[in-house]
């Protein structure tokens, strides 16, 4: 392992705390994916990564600070990193997945707010991870209730700025985004002092558009009824995507796609024929949260999809490529963002019907629907993800979570009693 | 071919034993306190069943599944209570409620499978633990408590988490409640809570049943029919439903070797 501790250091990071989370990560990736047998090669990519999660790619960004190029750091997958790539800024994902996090977040914010919220705010304030320590600016958002009044807290520790994003999908709502869009540009314009430009903006779109079919191939692999990867695999590439350069990510998500495709060929599966397969959806899944891929999967089953925004819902939808000014350019944007199904929107029934098409093309067995404790959103939708599956005649099991470990075996039962149903 | 199964199911407060022969008849069926150690009362367990263990396959199912190092393989407690449920009550739709000391489970059951199912263990409410801690305040076992609740009436708990139930049912004490109006008010609020839950699950026809230790007491089954508006079956065996899931399983495994 390379020495980055002075890095850690100059970034004013709490190293005493920072060497206690560190010294449980690598028990975690052992169990969790090193158990497993049979991985794709290309993964290899993944496990370095994760490995020197804050090395690696911290170390990369400073790199990119000292030619002057800004970080910024997003909570959502409704901010549209290509304005800030096109005004050659870099964007790294900065969600909070660790229990370690979630005291310091209490610390300051109400206990029941949900975990991701008060890991990140834990982070951020505990400096322990570097990444909330690099990022220049946070840009926030206004979906649900908790992050909106975080962020105010954050705010007081580091440039802050909200993108205010709409609540329903009228059309008049996708112009107001698009003005959102086009004011954060003019945001990211003067923080980065660089000026966008339609090629620019174009070259970006085709950038991210490449990624979002990049990681598309490599979750087409998975509807395969031969599966040549699991779900931990899978997730954790997904997870890597919202901090690694998007060109490296699409490049290494084509590699892994082709390996594969060729395993499809081959007929090589990660799993024993007739394993059944789970359709995972409901909140995301930050770094370092493995814990409900990890007991499906340990208990006879296969996550073959996730309908979340560490899943489908980062990558599905492309920008339209064809538009010559910005002003299209930030409407076709913000057509492609509004098209995400989040729970903070109402209705959100495109959501159900997200969940309906997956459930056909993975080829699911079961849908397994789990939302972060305090997450009144995902929580109340349940109700109709719920009703809609069992309409069509599909298995599904609602699960309720946080970071801790305490509840693994409560829901290590609830999750093997479903596969024993439907395993019939 | 073997000539016996075995199902054992380590609960939270008690772990249970079923032997069947071949034709699927109950040849024994006991149970022991599980205490500090699941592993402990499994190696009693073990001792208990020496006579049959070399001519059983065995199945281990409930909390402490993974802690009966002789069993052939281990079932999580849904599909067992649904097993077992099924074997003791015979009805193409079937709602099992299992009251148990840790959990409360709800099953539905189609056709002797189960199509659905809800279990409630993050909070004590709604258990057999609530009752319990409630017997302990006003000094009552379980089974006078509910005699007494018979007897009750007019008072209600509101709070439904068991550490603020419990100071609630020390005011009424203090208050000079009558013991059996405050008995009434403990029952009705699990049964409440437990009635809640199952109307997620329950059939517009179908029968009901409870399972689980708390069917030995007469008057939670009536209070609960009364919840529920519906007839609520029990069975003298309800408690080793799980077990006998488990040992049904067992021959399934037998017989496919
Ligand atoms: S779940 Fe909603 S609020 Fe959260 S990242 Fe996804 S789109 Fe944004
Ligand atoms: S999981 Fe729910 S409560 Fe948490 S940040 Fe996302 S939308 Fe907000």
């Amino acid at each position: 392992m390379a020495d980055y501790v002075q890095m850690w250091k100059d970034l004013g990071m709490d190293l005493e705390s920072h060497d206690v989370l560190c010294s449980v990560l690598p028990t975690a990736v052992g169990d969790v994916f090193m158990t497993q047998q049979n991985r794709p090669k290309a993964m290899d990519f993944w496990d370095l990564v994760i490995s020197e999660v804050h090395g690696i790619r911290p170390a990369e960004l400073i790199e990119e600070q000292k030619k002057g190029r800004k970080v910024f750091g997003t909570f959502c997958v409704y901010v549209p990193d290509e304005v800030v790539i096109a005004a050659n800024g870099i964007v790294t994902g900065l969600c909070g997945g660790s229990q370690f996090w979630v005291p310091g977040g209490e610390a300051v914010l109400p206990k029941s707010t949900c975990p991701l919220i008060k890991a990140s705010v834990g982070a951020r304030l505990g400096r322990t991870c570097p990444f909330f320590r690099i990022a220049d600016m946070y840009v926030g958002e206004t979906t649900c209730d908790g992050k909106k009044k975080a962020y105010e807290i954050l705010g007081e520790d580091v440039p802050m700025y909200v993108m205010d994003v709409p609540q329903m999908k009228r059309p008049e709502d996708i112009l107001k985004w698009k003005n959102e869009i086009a004011a954060f540009a003019k945001k990211v314009e003067e923080f980065t002092g660089n000026k966008l430009t339609p090629e620019k903006l174009n070259e970006a779109i085709k950038l991210f558009n490449e990624k979002r079919k990049a990681l598309a191939r490599v979750y087409n692999a998975r509807k395969s009824e031969c599966l040549p990867i699991s779900g931990r695999d899978a997730l954790l590439m997904m997870q890597i995507a919202f901090f690694d350069d998007p060109a490296r990510c699409a490049q290494m998500c084509n590699r892994l796609a082709d390996e594969l495709e060729q395993r499809i060929r081959d007929g090589v599966s990660v799993v024993p024929a007739g394993t059944k397969r789970i359709l995972v959806t409901g909140t995301p899944l930050a770094v370092p949260n493995w814990k409900l891929h990890n007991i499906i999967e340990t208990s006879g089953a296969a996550v073959v999809c996730e309908e979340m925004c560490t899943g489908t819902r980062y990558f599905e939808n492309l920008v339209d490529e064809t538009k010559t000014t910005l002003d299209e350019q930030f409407m076709a944007l913000s057509e492609r963002y509004m098209k995400t199904n989040c729970a903070c929107f109402t209705p959100n029934t495109g959501r159900i019907d997200d969940i309906l098409r997956m459930v056909k093309e993975y080829k699911v067995d079961g849908v397994i629907d789990c939302s972060l404790k305090f997450c009144c959103l995902y929580d109340t939708e349940k109700y109709s993800v719920s009703r809609a599956l069992k309409e069509a005649g599909v298995p599904i099991l609602s699960l309720e979570t946080d970071y801790t470990d305490t509840d693994a075996e409560q829901l290590r039962t609830r999750i093997g009693a479903f596969v024993e149903m439907i395993d019939g | 071919m073997k000539q016996y199964s075995i199902g054992i199911d380590i609960g939270s407060t008690c772990a249970k034993a079923v032997v069947l022969d071949a034709e699927k008849h109950i040849m024994e069926r006991f149970l022991l306190p599980t205490g500090w150690s699941s592993v402990e009362t499994a190696e009693k367990l073990k001792e208990q069943l020496s006579a049959y263990l070399s001519d059983a396959f065995t199945v281990a199912t409930g909390y402490g599944r993974a802690c009966v190092p002789f069993a052939d393989r281990s079932v999580t407690e849904i599909t067992c209570h649904g097993k077992g449920a099924a074997f003791l009550y015979s009805a193409p739709t079937l709602t099992v409620i299992d009251i148990g000391g840790q959990d409360t489970k709800i099953i539905l059951l189609e056709n002797g499978t189960v199509s659905d199912f809800l279990m409630n263990d993050k909070c004590s409410a709604g258990t057999g633990r609530f009752l319990e801690v409630m017997a302990n305040t006003l000094g009552l076992r379980l089974e006078t408590l509910c005699e007494l609740a018979s007897a009750g009436g007019g008072v209600s708990i509101s709070s439904m988490c068991t550490v603020f139930a419990e100071s609630e049912v020390i005011s009424l004490i203090g208050r000079g409640e009558p013991r059996e109006n405050i008995a009434f008010a403990v029952v009705d609020s699990i049964v409440t809570k437990v009635a809640s839950q199952v109307s997620r699950l329950l059939q517009a026809d179908g029968a009901v049943c409870l399972t689980g230790g708390l069917c030995e007491l007469p008057y939670l089954r009536q209070a609960l029919e009364k919840k529920l508006g519906r007839k609520v079956v029990t069975s003298s065996d309800g408690r080793y439903a799980g077990a006998i899931g488990a040992a049904l399983l067992a021959w399934k495994d037998g017989a496919a070797k």
